[in-house]
C-alpha cells in the first residue's frame, strides 16, 4: 500500500506552478510555434470589430457594425460588392482573403478605455483575431492601438479625431482612416474667415480630455491665424449635462463666436443649451453672433434638431458626395438596411477593405507585411478621393468636408449640407509637426507578436 | 453684478430639477422608508412620456412624391401627420407643437401607474430587507428601465422641442435696468422654474391642507400609532409612491426641452439628487427643496470663470464638498429629523 504525503507547502507550490501555467495568456503560448500572433491556419480567418454596443454611443456603434458586416459580405464576394468595384486596388477577388473565409467576431468597447482593452483581448487571445477595427473615441483608440501593437495585431482605428492617435501616441501596429482635429480646424478657419470675416472673437468650451484639448489647440491656431482673437477657453467636465452655467458668461465676455470643441452628447446638449439662450440671436460688437462646431456627426445632428441649422463644422465623408465610390457604398448600404450610412460607418467599412486589400498585396497575414503594403499606399474609389496612407504616422490623407446644419431638411437624414471640399494640399502638415508629438514622435517598431 | 443674477437665475432653474426629485425621493424614503435608486429611471420616463407623446401626433400616412427622389433614388416617400388630416394644418401643426405642454396630462396617469406597478410588483416585498438590499434591487430596476427605453428609442439623444411661442430669451437686463443683452434667460427655463415651484407647492399644500396628507404625515412620524388607530396606511404609501413618482415624471416631461431626452439621463441626476436628499437631510422635505436650491445655486457659481480661475475643477466637486461639510457639522443635514436612519 503506498502512502500519499501531502505538505501544505507541497500543495501551494504545486497549485503555484498549475496557476501560471493556465493563467499564460494564450497569445504567447500558441505564437511560439506560428510566425506571428493569430497566424491563420485554415480555410478561414478572423477580424475583430471593436464597437460601442452599449452606452451612449451605442447608435454610432450600431451604425459602424452594420458597415464592418457589410464589408465582410464584399470581401467574400457576396452581395453587389459595394465600393469594392469602384476600389483602385483590384487584389481581392471577391474570394475572402488569400483564399481564407473572412469571419468575424464583436467587442463591445461600452466608450470605456478600460471596457475597450478588455474586449479586444479577449478577441485576440481566445477568437485569434488577426485584426481589430472600429471605435468611436479617440480615449478607446488610443488604448486599444497600444494593446494591438503589445500583441502583434494591426489595429484599424474607426473614429477617432484627436491629433494624438496618429501624434504622439502613434504606433506602428496602427493605422487611422479617419481625419483629425488639425485638418478640421485647417479645413474650417478658411471658410469661417469668410463667411464670418477676419475680426472675431472666439470663446470656446472644450471637452476637459485628448479629443477636446487638441480640437481646441488646433482651431484656435488656425482661426487666430486668420486673424481672430481667443477670448477665453474653459474646460468642461465630460460628464456635463447641463452647460447653461458655461454658456451664461459668453453673453458677457465680448466674445461674437462660440466654438463648441464638444462631441456626442456633450455637443448635442451644449448646442441645444447656447441656442436656447438665444446666442445666435445677438449681436455683438457689432456682429451677428454665431457657433460652430469643429467636428460633426450626423446621429450628433440628428440628436441636436434644429438647433444646428447653419452651424458650421466638419466632416470625414459623408453620404451625399456624388463620386462613384461614395455612390457605390451608399447604394449597397441604402440596400441592405434603408438608410445612409454615417461617416464613421464609412470610415470603419473603407478600414476593413483596405486590410483586407494590404493582405492580398502582401500576401500574408504577418502584420509587419500588412504594415508595409499600407505604409505609403494610394488610393481611390473608397468616396473620398485620391487619398495617402503616409509611412511615417500611418494617418490618412485626403479632402476634408466643410459642413453647414441644412436650413430645410427634406428628409430625417438630410441635416447637414456639405459647402465645400476642402483639397488635401490645405490639411496636410509635417509628421513632425508640433500638435502631433514633433520631432520626438515615432511609430517604434512593427510588432508580429512572435 | 449681472454675471451673479445670471448664476442665480442657472441655480434656481438646475436646483427646480434637483428639488422635484429630491422631493419625490424624500416622499418615498419617509413614507416607505424606501430608498430609492430607480427615482432617476423615473425622471427619465417622464422625458420619454414627452418624447412618446410628440411621436404619437406626429404619426403620420405616406404618399408618394415622383417628382422628388431619395437617397437611393427611389421616388419620394412623403409624410403628412394624421393630426393634420384630421384638424387641418394649421391646428395640427399647433398641436404637434405643443407636444411638451400637453404631456403633463399625457404623463400624470402613466407615471402614477408606473408608481404602483413598482410598489405593488416589486419593492413591497423589500420594505423588511436591509437598505443594502433595497438598493440594489432598485438600482437593478433602474437598469432595466433604462435598457427598456434605450431598446424602443435608441442611444441617442432625441430632440424634443419647447413650444415655438416659450423658445428665445427673455432679457432681464432690461427688466432690472442693466444694459441689453447682458442678463438674458431662455423662456423655458423660467417655465420650468415656476412649473416646478407649482409642483413643489401643490405636494406641500397637498400634505398640509388635505385629511389623506395628515393621515401620511402621521404616519410619516409614527407608522404604527397610525395603523393600531384602523387606518390603512400601507394602501395611503401605495398612492405616495404614485404621487412621488408622478412628481419624478413631471419634472422629466418639462426638462425634455431643456436637453434632449435620452435613455441615461436619469442616472445623470440619482447620483446627485441623492446628495440633496442627505444634504436635506433625511426625511425632510422642506430640507429636500431648500438642498436642492441651494446646491443648484452653488454648483452654477463654480461654474464661473472667476471661480475655476481661482479653484481649479471646483464645478466639478462643490457639491461633494458642502455635501461633506454640511455632514461633519451637521450630521442629520440641514433640516434632518432625529431618528431617522439612526436605528
Amino acid at each position: 500500500m503506498s502512502k500519499t504525503t501531502m505538505t501544505r507547502r507541497g500543495v501551494l507550490k504545486t497549485g503555484a506552478v498549475a496557476g501560471a501555467g493556465v493563467a499564460l495568456p494564450t497569445i504567447f503560448t500558441a505564437s511560439s510555434a506560428a510566425a506571428y500572433t493569430n497566424e491563420p491556419t485554415g480555410s478561414t480567418v478572423k477580424f475583430g470589430f471593436n464597437v460601442p454596443q452599449t452606452g451612449p454611443y451605442a447608435d454610432e456603434g450600431m451604425d459602424e457594425l452594420r458597415a464592418q458586416e457589410l464589408a465582410v459580405e464584399h470581401i467574400n464576394g457576396m452581395g453587389d460588392g459595394g465600393a469594392l468595384n469602384t476600389f483602385s486596388s483590384k487584389a481581392l477577388g471577391g474570394d475572402g482573403v488569400l483564399g481564407k473565409k473572412v469571419e468575424f467576431v464583436t467587442g463591445d468597447t461600452q466608450t470605456k478605455s478600460d471596457a475597450a482593452r478588455a474586449s479586444a483581448k479577449s478577441m485576440i487571445e481566445k477568437d485569434g483575431v488577426v485584426m481589430i477595427n472600429g471605435g468611436s473615441s479617440s480615449g478607446v483608440a488610443v488604448a486599444v492601438q497600444g494593446l494591438c501593437q503589445e500583441a502583434g495585431i494591426i489595429f484599424m482605428a474607426g473614429l477617432t479625431h484627436s491629433n494624438d492617435t496618429t501624434g504622439k501616441d502613434r504606433k506602428a501596429n496602427g493605422f487611422r482612416h479617419f481625419f483629425n482635429a488639425y485638418m478640421s480646424a485647417a479645413a474650417l478657419a478658411p471658410v469661417l474667415s469668410k463667411e464670418y470675416g477676419t475680426d472675431r472673437r472666439a470663446y470656446h468650451l472644450t471637452a476637459d480630455y485628448t479629443w477636446g484639448w487638441t480640437q481646441q489647440e488646433s482651431i484656435a491656431a488656425a482661426t487666430e491665424a486668420m486673424g481672430w482673437e481667443t477670448v477665453n477657453n474653459v474646460l468642461t467636465p465630460l460628464a456635463a449635462t447641463d452647460f447653461s452655467s458655461y454658456i451664461a458668461p459668453v453673453l458677457n465676455s465680448g466674445a461674437d463666436v462660440l466654438v463648441l470643441n464638444h462631441y456626442g452628447g456633450n455637443m448635442v446638449n451644449s448646442l441645444t443649451n447656447a441656442i436656447q439662450f438665444g446666442l445666435r440671436d445677438k449681436v455683438v460688437n457689432g456682429k451677428q453672433f454665431e457657433i460652430v462646431v469643429p467636428l460633426y456627426s450626423e446621429l450628433m445632428a440628428a440628436g441636436a434638431g434644429e438647433n444646428i441649422k447653419g452651424v458650421y463644422g466638419s466632416m470625414n465623408w459623408n453620404w451625399q458626395l456624388q463620386d462613384e465610390g461614395t455612390k457605390a457604398f451608399v447604394q449597397s448600404f441604402g440596400k441592405k438596411y434603408g438608410r445612409p450610412p454615417s461617416n464613421s460607418a464609412q470610415t470603419c467599412y473603407a478600414q476593413t477593405l483596405l486590410y483586407a486589400d494590404a493582405v492580398a498585396r502582401a500576401g500574408s497575414f504577418n502584420p509587419c507585411a500588412v504594415a508595409e503594403a499600407l505604409e505609403g499606399f494610394e488610393f481611390d474609389g473608397l468616396g473620398n478621393g485620391p487619398t495617402l496612407y503616409r509611412a511615417d504616422d500611418h494617418q490618412c490623407f485626403k479632402d476634408v468636408l466643410v459642413m453647414k446644419g441644412r436650413d430645410n431638411p427634406t428628409n430625417e437624414y438630410d441635416t447637414l449640407e456639405v459647402v465645400e471640399k476642402t483639397p488635401v494640399d490645405q490639411v496636410t502638415y509635417a509628421a513632425d509637426h508640433a500638435m502631433f508629438g514633433g520631432a520626438e514622435a515615432s511609430l517604434g517598431t512593427c510588432n508580429p507578436g512572435a | 453684478m449681472d454675471a451673479i443674477i445670471l448664476q442665480i437665475l442657472n441655480g434656481l432653474d438646475k436646483g427646480s430639477a434637483y428639488a422635484l426629485i429630491a422631493l419625490g425621493l424624500t416622499l418615498i424614503f419617509g413614507t416607505l422608508g424606501v430608498v430609492n435608486f430607480a427615482h432617476g429611471a423615473l425622471f427619465m420616463i417622464g422625458a420619454f412620456c414627452a418624447v412618446t407623446l410628440s411621436k404619437i401626433l406626429s404619426i403620420s400616412f405616406e404618399t408618394i412624391d415622383p417628382t422628388q427622389q431619395d437617397f437611393l433614388g427611389n421616388p419620394l416617400v412623403v409624410k403628412t401627420p394624421y393630426v393634420h388630416a384630421w384638424f387641418g394644418p394649421e391646428f395640427g401643426a399647433s398641436l404637434i407643437d405643443w407636444a411638451v405642454p400637453l404631456s403633463i396630462l399625457f404623463s400624470i396617469p402613466i407615471m402614477i401607474g408606473i408608481g404602483f406597478i413598482m410598489e405593488r410588483g416589486l419593492i413591497k416585498h423589500f420594505y423588511k430587507r436591509e437598505h443594502a438590499d433595497q438598493i440594489l434591487v432598485t438600482f437593478g430596476l433602474a437598469i432595466v428601465l433604462q435598457e427598456l427605453v434605450k431598446y424602443f428609442f435608441g442611444a441617442n439623444p432625441i430632440p424634443t422641442g419647447a413650444p415655438d411661442a416659450l423658445t428665445g430669451a427673455f432679457d432681464f437686463g432690461v427688466f432690472l435696468g442693466f444694459d441689453a443683452n447682458t442678463v438674458i434667460y431662455p423662456y423655458w427655463r423660467l417655465v420650468y422654474f415656476f412649473f416646478s415651484a407649482l409642483v413643489i407647492g401643490g405636494v406641500f399644500a397637498f400634505l398640509q391642507f388635505t385629511t389623506f396628507g395628515m393621515v401620511v404625515r402621521a404616519g410619516m412620524a409614527d407608522r404604527e400609532t397610525v395603523g393600531l388607530l384602523g387606518i390603512n396606511i400601507d394602501r395611503r404609501f401605495t398612492i405616495m409612491f404614485g404621487i412621488a413618482a408622478a412628481v419624478a415624471g413631471l419634472a422629466g416631461v418639462m426638462y425634455a426641452p431643456i436637453n434632449s431626452p435620452n435613455y441615461h439621463m436619469g442616472m445623470d441626476f440619482l447620483v446627485l439628487s441623492f446628495v440633496v436628499v442627505v444634504v436635506g437631510g433625511m426625511g425632510s422635505l422642506p430640507g429636500a427643496v431648500a438642498a436642492g436650491f441651494l446646491l443648484g445655486v452653488l454648483e452654477s457659481f463654480a461654474s464661473m470663470n472667476e471661480v475655476k480661475s481661482l479653484l481649479p475643477g471646483i464645478d466639478q466637486i462643490i457639491i461633494y464638498l458642502v455635501a461633506i461639510i454640511i455632514l461633519l457639522t451637521r450630521p442629520r443635514g440641514l433640516m434632518g429629523r432625529k431618528g431617522v436612519m439612526e436605528e
